[in-house]
C-alpha cells in the first residue's frame, strides 16, 4: 500500500462515494476539467461525467442553496468552496435553510449535503485565503462541523459526511494537504462522525487540538516525552456535535488540559471545550485549562503569518506552566 | 457602432379592470367552469386572509402576511401547475398553497407558531414558506436540476416579491438556470411595495421582467390582477420548461392593498388615495364582473360561495385553535435524523424541567 496525502485521501473518498451511490454529486468552481484548485476532484469529471461533477458559475450563495434543493429531492451534493474566505455568502443558506429544513418540516424534507472548504494559514497564500473561522459554523444548529487532521481520517470522515443524512461542513486543513502522508486503505470504511480521536496516549497532560495544529501538537508531545512527560493528544475532528465525553475522560486521568487551535482565541471552539471542562470536569483538574490559539487579530498577510500561528514553542511554554501546578 | 443585442418585454392582459375582454381569451378560459374555479379559489384566499388577520388582531395568531389584492398571482400560478410539479413559495402565496392541497389548518398552524404547519399532508415535495427574501430561488434551481438529472418532465415554480429581485440570490438562480436550461419558472409578485420601499426605489430598471435578460432567459410581464392572464402566461412558461426549453421569469403587476404584514402600518409611508385607486383594479371584482356580464355568475351563487368559504375557514380555524402545542422536547426531534449524544443531554434537561 502506498502512502497517500490528505488531499488525495479526499479524492479517494469522493470517488468511492460517487461509485457506490449515484445520487452523490459534486458542484463548485473549477471542480470539473480543472479538478479543483487543489486537485481534490482531479479526474472525477472524466470518470463520472459532467452531470455529476459540475462546474458552477461564481455564485457562492447559489451553490449552497442549489444543494438544499438537490438534497430535498434525494441527491447528496458535495459542494466545494475554493477557500474558506469565499464561503461566507453560503452562511445565509446554511443558517437559514440547510440547518433548519428537517426541523421546520418535521422531517418531511431534509438536505443531506457536504460543504467542503480548505481553510487555515501557513502556506503564504494571498489575503482572504488563510483564515480559520470554524467557530462560526460550530454555532449553527442542525449541521455537523468536521475537520480531518490526517489522510486516513480525511478519507473515513468524508465518507461518513457524505453518507450522513444531515448537512455537514467539512473543513480541510490545507497546510497539511500534501504532507505528512500516511497509508490509507480505500476500503469504503467510514469513521465515526461524533467521536474524538485519541491519537497519542499519555498520563500527564491532555492536549486537545484539530486540523493542521495536530503537527505542532504532536511535535510538542514528542519533545515532552523526551523530558519524561507523557502527553495525551486528542484530535477533536468533529467540532459539532462536540464529543466532550472523550475529552472529559482523558482529563479525568491527566488532570491537566491545554487546547490548541489556529482560530482566534475569543469565542473559539476551545472556549466551548474549556467551558465543558469547567462544567463537568472541574473536580479532576489539577491546573487551569489553558488555550494556545491564534490572536484576536485579522489574519496577517504572509510576512507576519508565522507570528500569528501557534508554534510548538508556545504549546510547550503553556504546557510547562500547566505542569508547574503541584 | 453596431448593435449587438436588444430586447423587448411583452405584457399580457385578457381582462381590463372593468372585466371586459381586451383580446380573445386563451383556450382554457373558453370554459366558464374553469373561470369559476379560479374565481372561487381567489375568494377563498381573500376570505382566508381576512380570517387570519382577525385571528392575529385578537391575539390568536402570530404575525401574518395577507395577500389582499394579489390573489390572482398565486392562484393563477398554481392553477397552471401539475400536481407533480414542485412549488416554492415566499410568504404571501397561501392562495397557491391551498390550491395545491396544503390544508388551511396547516397554514394557520405555521403562522400560529407550530412547525407542523410545514409538514404538509398534501404536496409532500413542495417547499415550506420562505421568510428570508429570495433565498428560495436557489432551492428552486436545485429542485429543477434534480428533475433534469432524473429526466423527469416536472417543473419547479418559485414565487417571490419585487423586493427579492434586488437580491443576488435571485440573479444567481436565474443565471444558473439559464446556463443549464433548467425546468424552473420564476414568478415575481410585483405588488409595488417592499414594506415601505416603493418599486421606484427598488431598481432603476423599467420592468422587473427585464432582469431575466441579463441572465439570458426570457422575461415577460403580465397583468397580475387578471387571473386569466396569469394562468395563461405562467402555464406557457411551465410547458416551455417541461419541454426542455428552459426557464422563464414572469413579472405579475399587481398591488398590495394590505399592510406588508399584521406587524406593519402602511399609513406611515403611503397615501390612502393611492390605495383607493388600486382598489378599482383588484382581481376578484374584475373576474366577478366578467362572469356576471357573460351570464355565468349570479347573486345567489355569490352568496352560496361566501357561505361555503366562511364555513370551511371557520372549520379550519376551529381545528387550529383546538390543536394542542407539541411537547417542548419536540424542538429536538427533527433537528438531526438521529439526535447526537451531546444534544440528548440537553433534551433530557428540558424534559425534566418541563415535566407536568
Amino acid at each position: 500500500m502506498s502512502e497517500t496525502t490528505l488531499v488525495e485521501a479526499v479524492r479517494l473518498a469522493l470517488a468511492r462515494a460517487m461509485a457506490e451511490d449515484e445520487t452523490v454529486l459534486i458542484l463548485g468552481e473549477d471542480v470539473g476539467i480543472d479538478g479543483g484548485v487543489f486537485r481534490a476532484t482531479d479526474g472525477l469529471m472524466s470518470r463520472f461525467g459532467a452531470d455529476r461533477v459540475m462546474d458552477t458559475p461564481l455564485s457562492e450563495s447559489l451553490f449552497a442553496g442549489l444543494a438544499v434543493g438537490l438534497g430535498a429531492q434525494g441527491f447528496r451534493p458535495v459542494v466545494e468552496y475554493q477557500f474558506m474566505g469565499f464561503i461566507y455568502p453560503a452562511v445565509d443558506q446554511i443558517v437559514n435553510h440547510a440547518g433548519r429544513l428537517r426541523n421546520r418540516t418535521r422531517g418531511r424534507l431534509s438536505c443531506p449535503m457536504v460543504i467542503r472548504a480548505p481553510y487555515g494559514g501557513g502556506i503564504h497564500a494571498p489575503e482572504h485565503h488563510s483564515e480559520s473561522m470554524e467557530a462560526l459554523f460550530a454555532h449553527i444548529p442542525g449541521i455537523r462541523v468536521v475537520i480531518p487532521s490526517s489522510p486516513a481520517r480525511a478519507y473515513g470522515l468524508l465518507l461518513a459526511a457524505i453518507r450522513d443524512p444531515d448537512p455537514v461542513v467539512f473543513l480541510e486543513p490545507k497546510r497539511i494537504y500534501r504532507a505528512p502522508k500516511e497509508e490509507v486503505a480505500d476500503d469504503g470504511v467510514a469513521a465515526p462522525l461524533d467521536l474524538c480521536f485519541v491519537v497519542r496516549e499519555g498520563r500527564d497532560v491532555t492536549l486537545v487540538t484539530w486540523g493542521a495544529m495536530i503537527v505542532e501538537t504532536l511535535a510538542a508531545a514528542d519533545t515532552l516525552a523526551a523530558e519524561g512527560v507523557e502527553a495525551e493528544v486528542i484530535d477533536v475532528a468533529a467540532l459539532k456535535p462536540l464529543d466532550m465525553a472523550t475529552i472529559l475522560s482523558s482529563v479525568e486521568r491527566t488532570g491537566r488540559c491545554v487546547i490548541v487551535h489556529e482560530a482566534p482565541l475569543s469565542g473559539g471552539v476551545g472556549a466551548e471545550i474549556a467551558a465543558g471542562l469547567a462544567d463537568r470536569g472541574l473536580v479532576n483538574l489539577l491546573a487551569p485549562v489553558q488555550r494556545v490559539a491564534g490572536y484576536d487579530t485579522v489574519m496577517p498577510l504572509p510576512r507576519l503569518e508565522t507570528y500569528y500561528m501557534p508554534t510548538e514553542e508556545r504549546i510547550l511554554r503553556t504546557v510547562r506552566r500547566v505542569l508547574a501546578y503541584a | 457602432m453596431t448593435q449587438v443585442a436588444s430586447f423587448t418585454i411583452e405584457h399580457t392582459q385578457f381582462l381590463d379592470p372593468q372585466g371586459r375582454r381586451t383580446q380573445t381569451p386563451p383556450a382554457f378560459a373558453q370554459d366558464p367552469q374553469a373561470l369559476i374555479g379560479l374565481y372561487k379559489a381567489m375568494v377563498l384566499t381573500r376570505t382566508f386572509d381576512a380570517k387570519a388577520v382577525a385571528l392575529q388582531r385578537t391575539g390568536r395568531l402570530g404575525t401574518y402576511a395577507s395577500s389582499l389584492g394579489q390573489e390572482a398571482v398565486p392562484v393563477g400560478a398554481a392553477a397552471a401547475m401539475r400536481a407533480e410539479d414542485v412549488f416554492l413559495p415566499s410568504f404571501r402565496e397561501q392562495g397557491a398553497q391551498i390550491l395545491r392541497g396544503v390544508q388551511m389548518v396547516e397554514i394557520l398552524l405555521y403562522w400560529g407558531g407550530d412547525e407542523r404547519g410545514s409538514d404538509f399532508a398534501g404536496p409532500r415535495e413542495d417547499f415550506p414558506i420562505c421568510v428570508p427574501v429570495g433565498t428560495h430561488a436557489p432551492h428552486a434551481v436545485g429542485v429543477a436540476r434534480a428533475f433534469q438529472l432524473r429526466g423527469e418532465a416536472r417543473v419547479a415554480v418559485c414565487i417571490f416579491g419585487d423586493g427579492a429581485t434586488s437580491r443576488g440570490d435571485v440573479y444567481e438562480a436565474m443565471n444558473f438556470a439559464g446556463v443549464h436550461r433548467l425546468p424552473v419558472v420564476f414568478v415575481v409578485n410585483n405588488n409595488q411595495w417592499a414594506i415601505s420601499v416603493p418599486r421606484t426605489r427598488q431598481t432603476a430598471a423599467e420592468t422587473l421582467a427585464q432582469k431575466a435578460v441579463a441572465a439570458g432567459i426570457p422575461g415577460v410581464q403580465v397583468d397580475g390582477n387578471d387571473v386569466i392572464a396569469v394562468r395563461h402566461v405562467v402555464a406557457a412558461a411551465i410547458e416551455r420548461a417541461r419541454a426542455d426549453k428552459g426557464p422563464t421569469l414572469v413579472e405579475a403587476l399587481t398591488y398590495r392593498l394590505s399592510d406588508h404584514t399584521t406587524a406593519d402600518d402602511a399609513g406611515r409611508y403611503r397615501d390612502d388615495a393611492e390605495v383607493s385607486a388600486h382598489w378599482k383594479e383588484e382581481p376578484i371584482a374584475r373576474l366577478r364582473q366578467h362572469l356576471s356580464d357573460t351570464g355565468h355568475w349570479t347573486k345567489a351563487e355569490e352568496e352560496a360561495l361566501i357561505t361555503d368559504c366562511a364555513a370551511r375557514i371557520e372549520a379550519a380555524a376551529s381545528e387550529y385553535l383546538a390543536t394542542p402545542p407539541l411537547p417542548p422536547t419536540a424542538m429536538f426531534d427533527h433537528l438531526y435524523a438521529v439526535l447526537p449524544a451531546a444534544l440528548a443531554e440537553q433534551r433530557a434537561e428540558l424534559e425534566e424541567a418541563t415535566e407536568p
